[in-house]
């Protein structure tokens, strides 16, 4: 491994750290502007410009605030626990190309900080990962309703990763291969996957908001119990890592969608990239219109989803997938 | 207007019983509810409706300290004392009225004779954190002279926030000016007053 590669990774890893914590910071603003728009309010509108420097605000609020490690919680598991869920979201973005590569000052970069062969099991597994934090989070509480949503955490957990992992394989035997990089020249080839995959672009899909715990499967941080479930006890940064990680996970998942199906970066013309991040954008807001939109499910209705009908219905995409393969 | 208030007859009222379909007990009958449910498409309907909302923009906020709700003439905030509109001297007669109606006994008020025989008030003072805004006092005045304004941004250091009568009492530049609002709440004169007054008869 020479210098110059090791070199690139740091920058490229640093570069993707500093974006998108920032962007998970603006994912706030954005989020918090464009529920109140749909429910006719202004949102944020005090500090700074239309309330942009909102989010340099609760910055220093979280920062700042005392960092409490209540009497009766198992102090090490319940101070690691948010910097799972943070730290995994944004290790799952080592396998995701943002961009298609591109000249820079006579060097190649490859907006990617890992081509690996198992791109797309890399990055679903290691989101994956980042539910330990709820989880574990909610276990290390020393209160019921953070201990019963680390048991929604972990019925969402089972339930969605079957569904996902179901919805992903088809797509995948069709590319032959896991890297995200191939998903993309494949599309380049045979067009978006989305036309001969509906049904798993819509089961990955549905997944993905179980798999970042937003609004129809807001069921792990239950809003409607008025406290924030696993948060309950957290204050300070460490609740900010919770936050930074799900709001990256968003970005991340809304990366990783276009990119399995709707043709990814394209064949690496400026006009793909730019359309990559207009198909991103759009999966961030529907993240966010659904929360205006639509209610949560109970914990036996996400199961009932995912297990009765979800998952019938990607072991039988798979099946028919693999004879129209075969013949 | 109050006719239609009035009416309780709901039947014909454009009121509706809404069909709710009661939910199905045996499994083919949800199985159908979940495909009917799926292929409807129900869930698109509330997304559009958001949707349209913020494509509308038609914004419901009202940026408080910058704008600020008109308040209705008959909301009862902190006191005020008038004056005349004549002789621009205070209303207040010093009857105690207010200080006897007052059911929390927030009010008090003391009086004197001054130089020229007539009755005055040395002292006058409620206090607001026994106040409890009930109007009885603005009802109870037989010269409207205390009367509720619309001030209703307070803030103090205690609890028990006192006005006194200097407070409450309209300032002389806003006489000047023929600013001094009437309160047009219960106990005040209403708009046809003239036309309805009747002769007190003395024959009995």
């Amino acid at each position: 491994m020479d210098n110059a590669y090791l070199i690139e990774t740091i920058i490229k890893v640093v570069v993707i750290l500093l974006i998108f914590s920032a962007l998970a910071g603006i994912g706030t603003y954005f989020e918090r502007k464009v529920l109140a728009f749909m429910q006719r309010r202004l949102g944020p509108m005090n500090v700074g410009p239309f309330g942009l420097l909102q989010v340099g605000a609760d910055g220093i609020k979280l920062f700042t605030k005392e960092d409490i490690i209540p009497t009766n919680v198992v102090g090490p598991i319940f101070k690691i626990a948010p910097v799972i869920t943070a730290a995994t979201a944004f290790m799952a973005a080592a396998a995701i190309p943002f961009l298609p590569s591109f000249e820079l000052f006579g060097h190649e970069v490859h907006p990617i900080v890992a081509d690996i062969n198992i791109g797309i099991l890399y990055v679903l597994g290691v989101m994956a990962v980042g539910l330990f934090g709820p989880l574990l989070g909610g276990m290390a509480s020393a209160n019921k309703f953070s201990l019963l949503s680390a048991a929604r955490a972990a019925a969402v957990f089972i339930s969605y990763e079957v569904v996902t992992g179901l919805a992903i394989l088809a797509p995948i035997m069709m590319v032959g291969s896991l890297s995200l990089i191939d998903f993309n020249n494949y599309q380049i080839e045979h067009g978006w996957i989305v036309w001969s995959q509906p049904v798993a672009f819509v089961l990955f899909w549905i997944a993905a908001f179980a798999e970042t715990g937003r609004t129809p499967f807001h069921l792990i941080a239950n809003d409607h119990e008025i406290i924030d479930g696993f948060g309950t006890e957290y204050s300070g940064m460490r609740w900010g890592l919770f936050f930074i990680g799900e709001y990256a996970n968003m970005f991340f998942i809304s990366f990783v969608i276009p990119i399995l199906f709707l043709g990814g970066f394209g064949d690496g013309s400026v006009l793909g990239a730019v359309a990559l991040f207009g198909k991103m954008a759009f999966f961030f807001f529907f993240f966010l219109w659904t929360r205006a939109a639509w209610p949560d499910v109970r914990p036996d209705q996400l199961m009932w989803l995912c297990w009765k009908v979800l998952m019938p219905v990607a072991v039988i995409n798979v099946v028919i997938t693999g004879l129209v393969m075969m013949f | 207007m109050m006719e239609q208030f009035n009416n309780r007859n709901i039947s014909d009222n454009g009121y509706f019983l809404v069909d709710i379909v009661d939910y199905p007990t045996t499994g083919w009958g949800k199985f159908k509810r979940a495909i009917d449910r799926t292929f409807k498409l129900e869930l698109f309907v509330g997304l559009w409706v958001v949707l349209r909302e913020m494509i509308k923009f038609d914004i419901h906020t009202i940026s408080y300290p910058e704008e600020k709700m008109p308040i209705g003439p008959r909301y009862r905030a902190v006191h005020e004392m008038k004056r005349l509109w004549e002789s621009d001297t205070e209303r207040c007669i010093g009857c105690g009225l207010c200080e006897k109606i007052c059911i929390s006994d927030c009010i008090r008020m003391d009086t004197r004779i001054d130089e020229e025989s007539r009755k005055e008030v040395s002292e006058y003072t409620i206090n607001l954190g026994r106040c409890i805004f009930c109007g009885y006092c603005a009802e109870v005045c037989p010269e409207l002279a205390i009367t509720h304004g619309g001030e209703y941004e307070n803030a103090s250091d205690q609890r028990e926030h006192f006005v006194d009568y200097e407070a409450m009492l309209t300032p002389m530049d806003v006489m000047k000016q023929n600013a001094q609002k009437e309160f047009e709440g219960f106990g005040a004169i209403t708009p046809h007053e003239d036309e309805r007054v009747k002769k007190t008869p003395l024959a009995y």
